[in-house]
């Protein structure tokens, strides 16, 4: 029972992390697609400001997830942490590197150092994701053993383990995009709000694609969690389902106001949300697929699992006051006349030798964004149909 | 000598698995984020102490002297954050025997630290988005959660390390932990004196830096009331806590010879259990002799029961297989940390005197050197102290109950992620250090009063517009 509970606080930072840090690192996919120097200005000065102002917001549910895990199913987490040595020390390096870039990119005045820490920046945007999403997906196919001495190449190259790495990359990109449309709808920047809209349909459909992908995939890798997937969590990834298809709907619809784009971040988080849940909900009670190690009997003595929902309890108590209090003194200066300068001083910087006020006219309309990315997504689409064809016959 | 290194890196990985490739890479990493911890728990308290002073005696030289600090603040967080997560990794990669035995024993107070980070973040970001929304005491108030949560964060992080030296609060059978008792894992015997040794340590560590970099300043001519204030605010804590600290180092070199003998017996090179024990002063022990140091009869039994005749414990009392394999570095190192330990003593009493005869702080060079070396010293000195704790403690990892090497991970490839994890964090490091010398340009310079930083607010539209006109 006890082990149950810390399972649902284990996946419950599992969400966090892919909702919250998803968009984080998609942030970091936009900006390296956004073009040369010139061209992304724009774009890259809203994803630089709507990175939340504390790291660890985002990462420290990763470390929280590894210290449950380790505490609490000790012998499985041990097995994991050596099969899959490999991608986690690469996910490992993306996060030092992002860290880093976190830690020193706001007093990089200079343009070469700036595009050095952007492009290690956005890199790294995209390695952590990436292997997070082979991890997982070795996990899910049972390529961990009860019992490991050694780390397995194969573990993690499974056509299943590298269609749930890309399926993570596109995953954040999508939020990230469905988060950063909001933030210029805030700022009333309707020329970015149109240019991150047809980049979350993009990420939307591409999710979508490699969602099924990975599920058809499954069917032959890991037939017991197919089945649960279209059993007992068909509920959960139909919500998933609508979820995305509601976004897709949402963003074409284009209205304007916070209450609407509020709600297509909620819904985007939330079809998120149901695919982690359906996945656990699918293997559930079973810990390591494949094994016989279950929630159950790989738990840590009832004190210690005790003593973790303590302190999960503590946190939401102490944590949650004191981030609303972090959130409303940044929205506080959000709303003065500072923020909305910012952007548009950095924009401007762009285009030196032109007053501000002279770029309305010469601004493409927002059309002109839908071309390339309605072609990318159909492009990626190709590209990942060619990959899975190419991955099964191996 | 180049080609031969990663040679003889990778014969001695041949003959003890990759257990030392690990322990180095352990160390690497815990060497380099101990420092950037020690800043966390304690420079929340120091910038709060300059803020005080500021509001109380109506200061502006000390309120600009926290404003600045507290950016720096936020710099040292956020990389510390990074080789935080570092280590919570290699928890697992490298150290997976551990974990699979006493990750449900040793991850309570793990988590406890989690908490204890996430608040620190939180509230180094309100402290820092508050000097523009909250006024005088209020924003200081907002500031005492970093102070606390680093304290308790420090507590739970040396409750683990602790913990492995002196392990308890659990039951096992057959390799399976069965029972656990949370609180006595975490007031373990050892955390009683190592929690306290490690937070005075830091705030040592932190006082005397910060002191550090204003002595450096004063030797270079400034001689103006903001950086004597700026040396004065870090030099005294750190001063006043260093006789506090020897005392509790002390206390614990004394707990260390009951609970823990054969890591006493290395520090201090006591060969055989017996009593008349003398007190070597430096030396290299090589082949049963001490080669140049400095022998005083009786003073190790002094010292550690108040009586010549007391018996301490030699390191004959395990097999030669217990032992610990470099008695000779981890003896030194304890001298080092001992040695600067006066010597920063000596320097604080200077300055007590010249302030108790004519109210001010010493006028002479030498002492402003000594003030300049002082933050370095107690890195040195802290880092020695590791070396002390963790190798003394070898070959266990959790003491007398598992080795080192049963812990370590048994994947080959530990020397790439070492040589990998020297580059970036030397990168880092230099990264860091070149990050702080150019905020204090600035500050010097005037402009960008309100420099952008993790966790704060970015500057003002002028500000970056100002920044930007260079290109």
């Amino acid at each position: 029972m006890a082990a149950d509970v810390v399972g649902g606080i284990l996946l419950a930072g599992i969400t966090l992390y892919a909702v919250l840090g998803g968009a984080d690192f998609g942030g970091g996919l936009w900006d390296l697609l956004a073009g040369t120097t010139a061209r992304g200005r724009a774009p890259r000065a809203l994803i630089d400001e709507s990175i939340p102002p504390v790291w660890e917001a985002n990462h420290v549910w990763l470390v929280f997830d590894l210290v449950i895990f380790w505490t609490a199913f000790p012998h499985a987490f041990a097995a994991v942490m050596t099969t899959l040595a490999l991608p986690l020390w690469l996910a490992l390096d993306g996060i030092v590197l992002r860290g880093a870039g976190f830690a020193f990119r706001k007093e990089l005045t200079r343009l070469p150092a700036q595009r050095a820490a952007g492009a290690t920046f956005a890199f790294s945007s995209l390695m952590t994701p990436f292997f997070m999403g082979t991890v997982i997906g070795a996990i899910a196919t049972g390529a961990v053993p009860a019992v490991a001495s050694h780390a397995s190449l194969a573990a993690w190259t499974s056509p299943t383990a590298v269609l749930a790495g890309f399926l993570f990359v596109a995953t954040c990109g999508y939020l990230a995009a469905v988060y950063l449309t909001g933030e210029a709808a805030r700022r009333g920047d309707r020329r970015l709000q149109s240019y991150f809209t047809y980049r979350a349909q993009a990420a939307a459909i591409v999710a979508g694609a490699l969602s099924l992908a990975t599920l058809a995939e499954l069917h032959t890798s890991s037939p017991v969690l197919y089945a649960r997937l279209t059993g007992r969590a068909l509920p959960l990834v139909i919500i998933a389902g609508v979820c995305g298809l509601a976004v897709v709907a949402l963003l074409a619809a284009g209205r304007r106001g916070p209450g609407w784009h509020t709600l297509t971040r909620v819904i985007a988080a939330l079809g998120v949300a149901a695919v982690v849940w359906g996945w656990g909900v699918a293997q559930y009670p079973v810990l390591l697929p494949g094994t016989p190690v279950t929630l159950a009997n790989a738990g840590a003595p009832p004190a210690t699992l005790v003593a973790l929902i303590a302190i999960f309890i503590a946190a939401a108590l102490l944590v949650g006051p004191s981030f609303a209090l972090l959130f409303t003194m940044q929205s506080r200066r959000l709303l003065g006349p500072g923020e909305q300068g910012t952007l548009s001083a950095a924009v401007a910087a762009g285009h030196t030798g032109q007053p501000p006020a002279a770029h309305h006219d010469r601004r493409p309309s927002p059309d002109q964004h839908r071309g390339p990315a309605t072609r990318g997504a159909v492009l990626g689409t190709i590209v990942i149909a060619a990959v899975i064809r190419r991955l099964r016959h191996r | 000598m180049t080609h031969a290194s990663p040679a003889v890196l990778l014969a001695a990985a041949q003959v003890g698995g990759e257990v030392v490739p690990a322990r180095a890479q352990m160390a690497t990493t815990l060497g380099f984020h101990i420092i950037l911890a020690c800043l966390g728990i304690a420079l929340p308290s120091v910038v709060l102490l300059a803020e005080f002073i500021g509001l109380r005696r109506r200061d502006e030289t000390a309120l600009r002297l926290a404003r600045r600090w507290s950016q720096a603040m936020g710099v040292l967080i956020a990389v510390g954050a990074v080789t935080g997560t570092v280590l919570s990794f290699e928890m697992g990669l490298l150290w997976p025997g551990l974990m699979r035995r006493y990750g449900a024993v040793l991850g309570f107070p793990f988590g406890v630290e989690g908490l204890f980070f996430f608040l620190e973040a939180i509230f180094a970001g309100i402290y820092l988005w508050g000097w523009r929304r909250l006024g005088g005491w209020a924003h200081w108030w907002s500031g005492v959660p970093i102070a606390l949560s680093g304290i308790f964060g420090a507590m739970s992080v040396i409750a683990v390390n602790s913990w492995m030296n002196q392990p308890g609060g659990f039951t096992q059978r057959g390799g399976h932990v069965t029972s656990v008792n949370p609180w006595q894992v975490f007031f373990n015997h050892a955390a009683i004196y190592e929690m306290p040794h490690m937070i005075l340590a830091a705030y040592m560590v932190t006082g005397f830096l910060v002191a550090g970099v204003y002595a450096a300043g004063i030797l270079r001519g400034r001689r103006d009331r903001y950086h004597y204030t700026g040396f004065a605010i870090g030099f005294v804590p750190a001063a006043v806590l260093t006789p506090f600290q020897i005392f509790v180092g002390d206390t614990a070199a004394r707990a260390i010879a009951h609970g823990q003998p054969v890591k006493f017996a290395s520090m201090e090179y006591v060969p055989r259990t017996s009593r008349h024990v003398p007190e070597w002063l430096g030396g290299a022990y090589l082949n049963g002799h001490v080669y140049g140091g400095v022998k005083i009869p009786d003073m190790d039994s002094v010292l550690a029961g108040f009586g010549p005749g007391t018996k301490v414990i030699g390191w004959d009392s395990v097999p030669a297989a217990d032992r610990p394999p470099v008695v000779w570095l981890i003896h030194l190192c304890f001298d080092v940390m001992v040695g600067l330990a006066f010597l920063l003593l000596l320097a604080g009493l200077w300055a007590a005197y010249e302030w108790w005869r004519r109210r001010r702080l010493p006028p002479q060079r030498p002492f402003w050197w000594a003030g300049a070396v002082s933050g370095v010293a107690a890195v040195v000195a802290m880092e020695c102290g590791w070396v002390v704790t963790e190798v003394g403690r070898q070959p266990w990892v959790v003491y007398r109950l598992q080795t080192t090497a049963a812990a370590a991970t048994t994947n080959g490839g530990v020397i790439t992620s070492l040589s990998l994890v020297i580059v970036v964090y030397a990168v880092l490091g230099a990264t860091t250090i070149a990050i702080l010398r150019l905020l204090s340009r600035r500050w010097r310079h005037g402009d960008l009063e309100e420099a952008a930083v993790p966790y704060g607010p970015n500057p003002a539209p002028q500000d970056l517009a100002a920044g930007e006109g260079g290109y």
